[in-house]
């Protein structure tokens, strides 16, 4: 009746689990509990659950990140811990078959569920604000999309408590992921979740591209679309590129799991080195996925406080876009050892070479643009130069891996980890940290406080120095990745400071919490009125803070770059420009239910799958295509907002003539 | 969507990248061409595990054991007759002509489903002489990249389904015409993915 699902599946003997789930279980009564009380459901169904705003959905985007921050930090914790004591006679805490799970939840938690979701949360926020334009290009595809994304979230996290999660690390290498060596559910957990959410980025993927490629404002062309744009376009192409070989890959491994089939293992003919191949080809995109948003912020973010339009443009447009496309060559790398020869890994070790080029490229970039500014120091500006150097050791130390007997050496170390999060945390979050404190003031209509601002900059730049730099020293002392215990007593002192610089991480992330409310209470003191709190030079600070759902009661005409700016610098000398003062009716898509519904049917399939409950899956899928066939009659997707309440909206909030 | 009624128009003098937010018909196209690459994407992965591993027969029945050509040449005409048929459907629901699309579309639809069933015939026998897909690697990937197609032929069958219902409930509303348009790129994708799989699975078997 329950497939393999029995009392037996909940770790009660685990006390480390048992704890965090209990308390975990306790929040979320609570919150609920709370909601419900307080009568909050038709306010969160009505605004939240069922929009299609692009604004709320980025939003909701970056409320998952942040929440999957912590669940994902806590198993970096306990790692970090772990290797801090378990040298020499200790054992630590964690058992090897607990550590497994938590170093491969912490992978896979970090890039799919924190990472993905905090790029494409600002993404879906910035695009159409920056574009000029009303919405995305499918507004209830992009809920549907979050809510898979949420789904998969969902099922990575029931993995803690009702079964057990991959102990094979955040890319479920086979044949350790095969049957024969995983035979319970936790790679299904990580196979299904990364399924779902997959499909989900897919889809927001392509109504990205769609979005920045087809709806723009008039007379905005290709060179006058901002630069967070252009790395979004390069970043989503990749996604519609990439995403379907994870899709593939993985649906082979399903295969193999489920039917029997050959395509990893290591009998029959299986290859599991093809799986490797594939599953990079998807990999080294999906870096690029991410940095190149991060790098579109910066771009924003410096050109913005430093006063000056971005220093070379159009060089930075086209170092986006081949890196767009070098992305897909470089993919061999990751496996040097694999043995392909030593012509084959030249050829990869050289395209590595050759792709660190156009970053260099950026980052020179941006010190112009930064040379002979007026910087003003706020947020957002420590972040963009924390980042500077950081990322620049973080690339260093990755072209150094790219010459093949050098990474022959350093293959799997600690050295590799060092690397990664070197760029990861110095590039992706330090890039996702500047961008939430930038465009915050455009979501929520008050600024962030600085001072708690600037502390939390200096917990996670300090705390990451101190956490990765004595991974460096230790992966070239020969310390390797995964390991759950070590007997060198020499090593130990590196750890404990490794630790440290966690626990200083933590802090900054306890600060982020702190930051909200105290900004929270303090909203009417740092209220945005203008929507142009940063002097901006883009058009998202063109309407007011927060947007209204239509964003833009007249869509703006561009004719330059920097649009918001010229429009600005124009303001003086032409006083009738702006005060068009009729408004007309506009249609906004109403309200959408299905991708709610769709996610709970994606739950109950996923989990039907993992625990072999056919009927179960029979189930969700079932649900899923009726909920299709409902929105497929659906004849009301849109809604008309009247002249009147625009002109209104307007009277309250749009540009005052006396600002003029 | 409203914002395209805000667009400049149809200037010739201004370049198409200038004119503000496309209609939602071009939007929507545009969309769907997007999601066809990416599924054409997924169909490159599973012919490159194909290329790779259609050597491994791991002492099993090879390509050129199994494969009837006479079957395959069947199985093509009636895929590649279906997309022309699918073709004057479109150009009916484009006049909105009702009789003519459910001619055609029906056409269609009964090609699609002769192919499919010449294909199960192909699988059953296949799985009855032991050549089933936990065989070896090469008929891992066998199944895996034909049935792929298959299910993609099953899926658009049904979709072809709902697309005559909401025919025959909605008429030829925008959004009906919009998804026939979709649903009409997706059909000739597949073709197009089966030629690949012809020349490369059944003809390859051969050489």
């Amino acid at each position: 009746m329950l497939g393999r699902l029995s009392w037996a599946a909940i770790p009660f003997d685990v006390p480390v689990v048992m704890i965090a789930a209990g308390s975990v279980g306790l929040i979320i009564f609570c919150v609920l509990a709370l909601v419900t009380v307080k009568g909050w459901w038709p306010y969160l169904w009505r605004e939240w659950i069922t929009s299609v705003d692009h604004k709320r959905i980025g939003v909701m985007y970056l409320g998952l990140a942040l929440l999957m921050l912590v669940r994902g930090f806590s198993d970096a914790m306990l790692m970090r811990s772990q290797l801090a004591l378990a040298a020499g006679h200790a054992q630590g805490y964690l058992p090897p078959e607990h550590y497994d799970q938590i170093f491969s939840a912490h992978g896979t938690i970090m890039i799919f569920f924190v990472a993905m979701p905090f790029v494409i949360g600002l993404m879906n926020f910035v695009l159409p604000l920056q574009l000029g334009v009303r919405d995305v290009a499918f507004p209830v595809l992009n809920s549907i999309g979050f809510w898979l994304s949420a789904a998969g979230v969902l099922l990575v996290n029931v993995s803690l408590v009702v079964g057990e999660f991959a102990r094979t690390g955040w890319l479920a290498y086979p044949p350790l992921s095969e049957v024969a060596y995983s035979p319970g559910v936790g790679v299904d957990y990580y196979l299904w979740s990364l399924q779902i959410s997959g499909l989900g980025t897919l889809l927001s993927g392509i109504n990205l591209t769609t979005t920045i490629l087809k709806l723009r404002a008039p007379g905005m062309g290709y060179r006058q679309m901002p630069i967070f744009c252009w790395t979004a376009l390069a970043s989503n192409l990749l996604i519609v590129a990439s995403f379907p070989i994870l899709t593939a890959t993985f649906a082979m491994l399903l295969l193999d799991r489920y039917c029997g089939f050959h395509f990893f293992t290591n009998d029959l003919g299986g290859n599991p080195m093809m799986y490797i191949n594939l599953i990079w080809s998807w990999g080294h995109p999906e870096v690029y996925i991410l940095i190149l948003p991060a790098f579109g912020v910066f771009s924003e973010v410096v050109a913005t406080f430093s006063g000056k339009p971005l220093f070379g443009r159009r060089s930075m447009v086209m170092a986006t876009m081949v890196i767009c496309v070098l992305s897909f060559l470089v993919w061999l790398h990751h496996f040097f050892t694999m043995g392909a020869g030593a012509d084959v890994n030249a050829f990869f070790g050289v395209m590595t070479m050759i792709i660190a080029v156009p970053t260099g490229v950026k980052i020179f970039n941006w010190l112009f643009t930064l040379y002979g500014g007026r910087i003003r120091f706020t947020v957002p500006i420590y972040w963009a130069v924390g980042f500077m150097v950081t990322f620049v050791i973080g690339g260093m130390t990755g072209v150094l891996m790219a010459i093949p007997p050098a990474d022959f050496v350093l293959h799997n170390s600690l050295f590799l980890i060092a690397h990664f999060h070197n760029v990861a945390i110095g590039g992706v979050v330090f890039g996702v940290m500047a961008g939430i404190s930038y465009w915050f003031p455009k979501a929520f209509g008050f600024t962030l406080n600085e001072r708690l601002g600037k502390a939390v900059f200096w917990c996670w730049f300090i705390g990451f120095y101190l956490a990765f730099m004595p991974l460096y020293v230790l992966g070239l002392m020969g310390a390797t990745r995964r390991m759950q215990h070590y007997s060198n007593l020499h090593w130990q002192p590196l750890m404990l400071v490794a630790l440290a610089g966690a626990l200083l991480i933590l802090l900054g992330i306890a600060l982020t919490g702190v930051q909200l409310a105290v900004s929270i209470r303090q909203r009417e003191r740092n209220r945005d009125l203008t929507g142009d709190p940063w002097n901006g030079r883009t058009l998202e600070w063109s309407t007011p803070s927060p947007p209204p759902v239509w964003n833009f009661s007249h869509l703006p005409q561009v004719d330059r770059a920097d649009a918001f700016w010229a429009m600005k610098q124009q303001r003086g000398t032409a006083q009738d420009r702006n005060l068009e003062r009729t408004y007309r009716a506009i249609q906004v898509p109403r309200n959408n239910p299905t991708g709610f519904f769709l996610a709970f049917c994606a739950v109950l399939l996923g989990f039907s799958l993992i625990w072999r409950i056919w009927w179960g899956a029979g189930l969700g899928l079932l649900g899923a295509i009726v909920v299709c066939l409902i929105q497929a009659w659906r004849t009301d997707g849109e809604i008309e907002v009247p002249a009147e309440k625009i002109a209104a909206f307007e009277r309250l909030h749009g540009p005052k003539e006396s600002a003029v | 969507m409203s914002a395209a009624e805000e667009a400049l128009g149809s200037d010739d003098a201004v370049p198409l990248s200038l004119r503000g937010p496309a209609s939602t018909r071009v939007v929507a196209g545009y969309g769907f061409w997007l999601f066809l690459l990416s599924d054409i994407i997924i169909f490159a992965a599973l012919f490159a595990a194909y290329a790779v591993l259609s050597g491994e027969s791991a002492g099993g029945p090879t390509a050129a054991d199994l494969f009837d050509k006479r079957h395959v040449l069947i199985e093509t005409a009636c895929l590649l007759a279906s997309s022309v048929t699918c073709g004057f459907g479109s150009l009916a629901v484009q006049s909105g002509d009702r009789t003519s699309t459910y001619f055609w579309m029906t056409i269609t639809f009964i090609l699609g489903a002769t192919f499919l069933s010449l294909e199960v015939s192909e699988f059953s026998h296949m799985l009855s002489i032991g050549a089933g897909p936990s065989r070896s690697a090469f008929l891992s990937a066998f199944f895996t990249l034909v049935g792929t197609h298959g299910l993609h032929v099953t899926i658009g069958l049904c979709w072809l389904v709902v697309m005559l219902l909401q025919v025959a409930t909605l008429g030829f509303r925008p959004m009906v015409s919009r998804r026939f348009f979709c649903f009409g790129l997706f059909w000739h994708a597949l073709d197009i993915v089966w030629i690949g799989v012809f020349t490369i699975v059944y003809l390859g078997a051969h050489l």
